[in-house]
């Protein structure tokens, strides 16, 4: 076993034994509290320039396989786990969790006391970090850290977007409508909720342009999920604004938030934010509790918008920050969490009928 | 939504008596409920025959029935009170059976009461079998194949489709009674037959064999906004095919992908929403096929349950309270999580560590019994670990469980093989066929180089489990390498090598074995090379909220969480896991000291690692601590807090084994001292005491070894009672008649004995016994109860039903045994409680033992006379008089006590019912009334006992009992009921005059003998004194099988007695429910 540390930017420290790959990992440190679902985490674009912790001490017991990965590779900058299994246990499983991560050269540490490190980051907030097997001196580790830039202000969806449009190879069958997704780090389970629902969909890059997507003539537009700061992405913004009330706008994630600043309104960044499988969110028109997936840093802030027709549709019960808006004009609607799940509960899947509903009331329009 | 307004009264049906599949959770679920509910301001009637639950404390209902919970009671209950709801969920199956039938009696109508959380037909589409695979099949969910049958011929068609191995379901019973796996057709024949007549509903569900598949259960909530959350996953270390209460169980779940964890939570909602559970907690159980993946839904129970309690203290998420408020009306959002406050319940709990039940046996109680496990449930008790990592939580658990094992010990060394291939045989046949030390036989074989592929071949079990069980084995060879090295003890164990032992669960124990250093040696290593032990939160969140409820785990990483304050501390040691002679009355008691002790302002902190417990509710003490009772981790616990006082007198034996640990510590045991405690259980210096009192004594002596043993013996006589010192609930006590059987029992006594002398009594046959619990703060000495034992000596105290106050004893006897008791009281300076028994003989009182400790019958004299025992001895203990506290006069009620014991005996078929001097029951319940007659006839009812009122009485005793069970059986003829004797019998009874009886054959003289007459139901009653010391195998056969076929089947002449009392009573006049509030405002 090999020796690997952990070091936050205010000074924080635990030792561990490294796994998967050797070398050093920078990023934003967050902690997931889910119990199951790694391998999504692993894949989900969301996380890059993201070292994440795990907050369940036992990670890696059934493996890794084909079926469940996010993206086509993992993202994560780094990972973090009390126990990696050695062995992996599932009909299902291809591969264990140290060889995946070796194999995606992801640097990952485990053996140190990760709910010390979770009480620390919910305390002081999410912070800078590195893990590293190769230099063990803190000072040179903390120079490090402090040279990475903070997650506030990161345009980080060029990275992991897609370069050129691309359809989803969907099931067989005739579908109902055209979807154009706007790729900012999509998760490949929105896609396939989409393809259940009825919908072919054009995955387009991060940077396309309003008038390009209207070129499709799609049914609806999806807006992804996706890393970094939503402040910064302006040509996003931009082209989203040229969008809303032309096409029927489903958002999610980062999605949500661009929407928020299509529509004047204002993002700020979460102390730790929320990343997890548990989190209740009142749906404010039915008043009933989804149980959801969660996985985000900023929020919109409902008190930035000056437009009296935005409305607040869900809510989180834990922190009562924004989980959902609609318009009473225009048609759209987001949400910050994720009904696409993967990992985490399909409590929230209604959303994609939502859409479909929409859709199909604006083609009869 | 609101709460309702509609309702005002609800009524609540408790379990009953503890019995193996129904203990003390249920206690834990309905004293939440009653609390939840009496909060919001409804009240609470409640119906619970168990006099040892805190629900039934008069304070917890505002109608308390003491009453057996039987159909024809409860609606007589409703008829009183007119409730306006029932709430049947809480009760365990007994609940929810009982609450069926009052519903299809048309009693729930005729009165108008809801039924709140289910109803009637929710309960019967998750009971009855048949219902449930339609409901389950109308959703598109997966079933093992089954066919439902009613008779033996139906059966064998449905197996001839089926196949073998097939499982057998008796539908509508408890803990899967009667149930079993048949892997052919002699075996398939016995168990159709034996579930069609435990069935209430004489039904059997045969169904295709997942053996060996993954078994997994989801504690699932709603609301009645149809909001549901999943609180708990968790997954059996033993595959299906063993009992989930006789499993291993992990939570959360380990093995399972998100995708399949979350298409299991899709399954359990759509589930219960098809069921209709329409608020309230209940439990779904899924079994996977590790091949495929394929998943198939087992069972669903509309109730909370023995794994919901589980989930409740492995999430912090307290079920049944919850389920409560849901049940009048709120949603979950409303309702607030007590653990972080802040955030709402309509959540699913993320958990940060591991959690490991493992069930506690006790088959060396019952000699003949089958340790295999199966589908009907045997285990007694459980306990629970929580660690950071499986490992440290699976050692963690096997040493909490008390059956002198540390960890995951070896097993094969304690048993000689002549050959390897005979070491080999032993194991492999310990692996395959589940039993109680499957783990330790696993541990063993990877110590033996066996492959984890072919244990996983053997056993189906999870091969993540046997990894994680390797990788323990494999540390500990690492710990013997260093072990092995010269040197010194701090050389051989550095600080890194102690510091990853300790992560992995090792105790200190295990690692004074390794390094052949004494347990305090290590322990101070441990503490010189700073190897600390660290505190974590059980928080329902992982750390994502701050939690406000103090609820702690020991792990060793590098941050400890423990707040320890300067509040003046009071630390409650409870009784770790249930088993026979220490159960739910010790928890009991650790119960009300805390609640007694928050009254006077001290921080109260619980130690105890009983899940099922009221005690390791968070909301009981200030504190808890989720930990093993063993010295170690409850020093480690001290060293943090660093109470000023520490109780140890009321979980019973576990916690007072470590008393003198504790006092060698410095720690500050409150209440009686360690002294005192040490005098009455020391022979030498308690004789002396006696002595000195001029109280008699049976002639006695001690021993250690077989000769001193022999001359005790001949010295005071034959036949003599021996035992084992320092056990509890008569482990390993014998009477002995002759030489011969003494060695025997010698060898036994010593083995559980362990350091300690053997101690070797004079047995006196025929005496009467006598319990007296008494409360003394070294000033003021009142008697809380005596009671008189219905059976005569030589049956365990525990098993013996009793009286409160005496029936037979003259007031002379009484008041002598109220002047001994004071005066040892005195003598011993107890401060706190102290428990006594005697032997009557001959207007003679004997002292038989002395406990300056809370007894079990502490409960059952709280409730008779209406003083809460338990909870005024721990305000003595922290220094209070018993004249502040008002409590200064023994109370005699004019109403009469019974409490009788449930024993498991159909649980063990083959099994003697014959009760001795080693404890066998689980339960107890108390039947109150007017006079003796009707207590005893609604303490037997309570029991299970059905007395009849007509038929015909099988009689077969002894001769010395010949002469008495004259008189008996002319009541009983008088009273109409037919005669049937064996030959001897029927020869006492004609000479005394009764002519009117029919004469049987013995098992083995002729057909058709009284099994026969047994088996056709012509025999109502039985009455059968064994014959001698070892019983006959006829006899034997007769009881078990008026066991299996609840006949009531009596044991002693004054059981006989009492019995005959109690049916003319039944004979003369309907029973009357009355409320313990009723009877303690009359006193």
């Amino acid at each position: 076993m090999k020796k690997a540390i952990l070091l936050l930017e205010d000074g924080f420290m635990l030792e561990g034994n490294g796994f998967g790959a050797d070398g050093e990992a920078l990023g934003e440190v967050v902690f997931n509290t889910s119990m199951t679902g790694y391998q999504e985490i692993l894949t989900d674009p969301s996380y890059r320039g993201q070292i994440v912790a795990m907050t369940y001490p036992l990670i890696g017991n059934y493996g890794v396989n084909k079926e469940d990965v996010e993206s086509a590779r993992p993202w994560a900058d780094g990972f973090i786990v009390k126990e990696c299994s050695r062995v992996y246990s599932n009909w299902r499983g291809t591969d264990s969790l140290e060889d995946y991560l070796e194999k995606n050269k992801i640097v990952a540490i485990e053996g140190l006391d990760t709910r010390a490190l979770t009480r620390r980051l919910r305390q002081q907030g999410a912070m800078r970090g590195i893990i590293s097997t190769k230099d063990m001196d803190k000072e040179s580790l903390l120079k490090k850290v402090l040279g990475y830039p903070v997650m506030a202000g990161r345009d980080l969806i060029k990275e992991v977007a897609c370069k050129e449009p691309y359809d989803w190879p969907g099931s067989a069958g005739k579908k109902e409508f055209s979807v154009v997704c706007f790729d900012y780090g999509v998760k490949f389970n929105s896609l396939r909720l989409l393809d259940i629902a009825g919908c072919r969909v054009k995955v387009v890059p991060a940077v396309t342009s309003a008038k390009e997507v209207l070129g499709y003539k799609p049914d609806g537009v999806f807006l992804s999920n996706g890393p970094g700061d939503p402040a910064v992405l302006t040509y996003a913004i931009k082209e989203i604004r040229e969008l809303l009330g032309k096409v029927p706008i489903f958002g999610i994630c980062l999605g949500h938030q661009l929407l928020g600043h299509a529509l004047g309104g204002k993002t700020y960044k979460l102390k730790f934010g929320h990343h997890g499988g548990n989190h209740p969110v009142m749906d404010l028109e039915t008043k009933k509790v989804e149980i959801t997936s969660q996985n985000h840093g900023f929020c919109v802030d409902m008190d930035s918008f000056t437009d009296k027709d935005v409305i607040l549709t869900h809510v989180n019960l834990y922190d009562k920050t924004t989980e959902g808006l609609r318009h009473k004009k225009l048609p759209f609607f987001c949400v910050q969490y994720h009904p696409e799940a993967g990992p985490g509960p399909h409590d929230s899947g209604y959303l994609f009928g939502r859409f479909m509903d929409m859709m199909r009331k604006f083609k009869r329009r | 939504m609101p709460k309702r307004k509609d309702i005002k009264k609800i009524m609540i049906i408790g379990s009953g008596p503890i019995i193996i599949s129904q203990a003390c959770e249920f206690d834990y679920s309905g004293t939440q409920a009653c609390k939840a509910l009496r909060e919001e301001g409804y009240k609470v009637v409640l119906v619970n025959s168990n006099p040892a639950t805190i629900m039934t404390d008069p304070q917890f209902a505002d109608s308390t029935y003491i009453e057996p919970v039987t159909p024809e009671v409860v609606e007589k209950i409703i008829a009183k009170e007119r409730p306006d709801a029932l709430l049947p969920t809480l009760g365990g199956q007994t609940g929810l059976n009982v609450a069926i039938a009052v519903a299809k009696k048309g009693v729930l109508k005729k009165y108008g009461v809801e039924m709140i959380g289910a109803d009637r037909r929710t309960i019967e589409k998750a009971e009855d079998r048949d219902l449930f695979k339609k409901a389950m099949q109308k959703i598109g969910l997966d079933l093992p194949c089954s066919i439902n049958v009613r008779s033996m011929n139906e059966a064998k068609k449905a197996v001839a489709t089926l196949g073998l191995p097939i499982v057998i379901r008796p539908s509508f019973t408890l803990g899967g009674t009667g149930g079993g796996i048949a892997f052919n057709m002699q075996e398939f024949e016995d168990l159709v037959s034996r579930g069609l007549e435990y069935s209430m509903i004489h039904e059997v569900l045969l169904e295709e064999s997942v053996l060996g598949w993954k078994e997994f259960e989801l504690e699932v909530m709603r609301d009645r906004r149809d909001n549901v959350v999943i609180i708990c996953s968790i997954e059996n270390f033993d595959p299906m095919g063993v009992h989930t209460g006789d499993s291993i169980t992990v939570a959360p779940a380990q093995t399972l992908t998100d995708a399949e964890y979350q298409n299991m939570r899709d399954a359990a909602i759509k589930a219960i929403r098809e069921i209709g559970v329409d608020t309230g907690g209940c439990n779904v159980q899924f079994a996977i096929n590790p091949k495929d993946g394929r998943m198939v839904m087992i069972e669903i129970n509309p109730r909370v349950s023995r794994s919901s309690a589980l989930a409740s203290k492995a999430t912090g998420f307290p079920i049944a309270k919850i389920a409560a408020k849901l049940a009048v009306g709120y949603t979950l959002d409303e309702i607030p999580n007590d653990i972080t406050k802040e955030t709402p319940a309509s959540f699913e709990p993320a958990i940060d560590y591991c959690v490991i039940k493992i069930p506690r046996f006790t088959f060396e109680k019952f000699p003949g019994a089958d340790p295999t496990l199966g589908t009907s449930m045997k285990s007694v008790g459980e306990a629970m670990a929580i660690g950071r990592t499986f490992k440290e939580a699976l050692q963690k658990g096997l040493r909490s469980l008390e059956i002198k094992r540390f960890g995951l010990d070896p097993i094969i060394g304690e048993i000689d093989f002549d050959t390897s291939e005979h070491l080999m045989e032993h194991l492999v046949k310990k692996l395959r066929s589940p039993n109680d030390a499957r783990i330790f036989y696993i541990g063993d074989a990877i110590r033996l180089g066996v492959s984890l592929d072919q244990i996983h071949q053997w056993t189906s079990i999870d091969k993540w489990f046997l990894q994680n069980i390797k990788e323990i084995v494999d540390f500990e060879a690492v710990l013997k390498k260093a072990a092995a090295v010269s040197g010194g003890l701090k050389e051989r164990l550095p600080k890194k090598l102690m510091q990853e032992a300790k992560e992995m669960g090792f105790s200190d124990k295990q690692l004074s074995i390794f390094f052949g250093a004494s347990e305090d040696s290590i322990c101070e290593l441990r503490k010189a090379h700073g190897v600390e032990t660290t505190y974590k939160l059980v928080d329902t969140c992982a750390a994502e909220f701050e939690a406000r409820t103090p609820y702690y785990y020991s792990t060793y990483e590098s941050e400890d969480e423990s707040r320890p304050s300067d509040n003046k501390k009071v630390m409650i040691l409870g009784g770790g896991p249930n088993r026979i002679g220490q159960g739910i009355e010790f928890d009991y008691c650790c119960v009300h000291a805390s609640f007694a002790l928050k009254e006077l302002g001290f921080e109260t902190i619980m130690v105890n690692c009983n899940p099922e417990t009221v005690s390791t509710d968070y909301d009981t003490s200030d504190k808890l601590y989720f930990e093993p009772m063993t010295k170690e981790d409850v020093l480690n616990i001290i060293d943090k807090e660093k109470p000023w006082g520490v109780i140890v007198q009321l979980g019973g034996q576990t916690p007072l084994n470590l008393t003198l640990a504790l006092k060698k510590a410095g720690v500050n045991i409150i209440g009686t001292s360690p002294e005192s405690i040490d005098a009455a259980e020391d022979r030498e210096k308690f004789k002396a005491l006696l002595d000195k009192l001029k109280l008699r004594q049976p002639p006695n002596g001690t021993a250690r070894t077989f000769e001193d043993a022999k001359s005790v013996a001949s010295r005071i006589g034959y036949p003599v009672l021996v035992r084992p010192s320092y056990v509890l609930g008569g482990r390993a006590m014998e009477i002995v008649y002759d030489e011969d059987t003494l060695e025997r029992f010698i060898l036994e006594a010593s083995r559980v004995s362990g350091e300690h002398p053997i101690l070797i009594d004079k047995f006196l046959e025929d005496a009467i016994e006598v319990d007296v619990d008494m409360i003394a703060d070294g000033e003021t000495f009142v008697i809380g109860g005596i009671l008189e034992h219905i059976e005569e000596a030589g049956i365990h105290s525990g098993d013996s039903a009793m009286v409160l106050p005496p029936y037979s004893l003259s007031e002379e006897i009484i008041n002598k045994i109220r002047e001994a008791t004071a005066a040892m009281a005195r003598e011993l300076k107890v401060v706190g409680l102290m428990n006594v028994q005697y032997a009557v003989r001959d207007n003679k009182v004997y002292v038989l033992e002395v406990n300056p400790r809370a007894s079990r019958t502490v409960p059952f004299v709280s409730k008779a006379i209406g003083v809460p025992l338990a909870k005024l001895a721990a305000k003595v203990m922290a220094g209070q008089k018993l004249k502040d506290l008002g409590f200064t006069k023994e109370r005699v009620p004019e109403y009469s006590s019974v409490k009788e014991s449930v024993f498991p005996f159909n649980r063990f078929p083959g099994v003697d019912i014959m009760l001795g001097p080693e404890m066998k029951s689980t339960g107890e319940v108390m039947g109150i009334d007017d006079d003796f007659g009707r207590a005893y006839m609604k303490s037997q009812l309570a029991a299970g006992q059905i007395l009849p009122t007509k038929g015909n009485v099988f009689v077969s005793v002894r001769d010395k009992d010949k002469r008495s069970i004259v008189f008996i059986v002319k009541r009983l003829i008088d009273m109409g009921f037919g005669v049937i004797a064996t030959e001897g019998t029927a020869r006492a009874l004609k000479k005394s005059g009764i002519g009117k009886l029919e004469t049987v054959h013995k098992v083995y003289e002729d057909r058709p003998n009284i099994l026969d007459f047994l088996t056709d139901g012509k025999i109502s009653l039985i009455i059968n004194t064994p014959s001698g010391r070892i019983p006959r195998e006829d006899e034997i056969k007769i009881r078990s099988t008026a066991i299996m076929r609840c006949v009531p089947c009596i044991t002693t002449i004054s059981g006989a007695q009492a019995s005959v009392n109690a049916i003319e009573v039944l004979l003369k006049k309907d029973l009357d429910v009355k409320p313990l509030q009723a009877y303690h405002n009359t006193k």
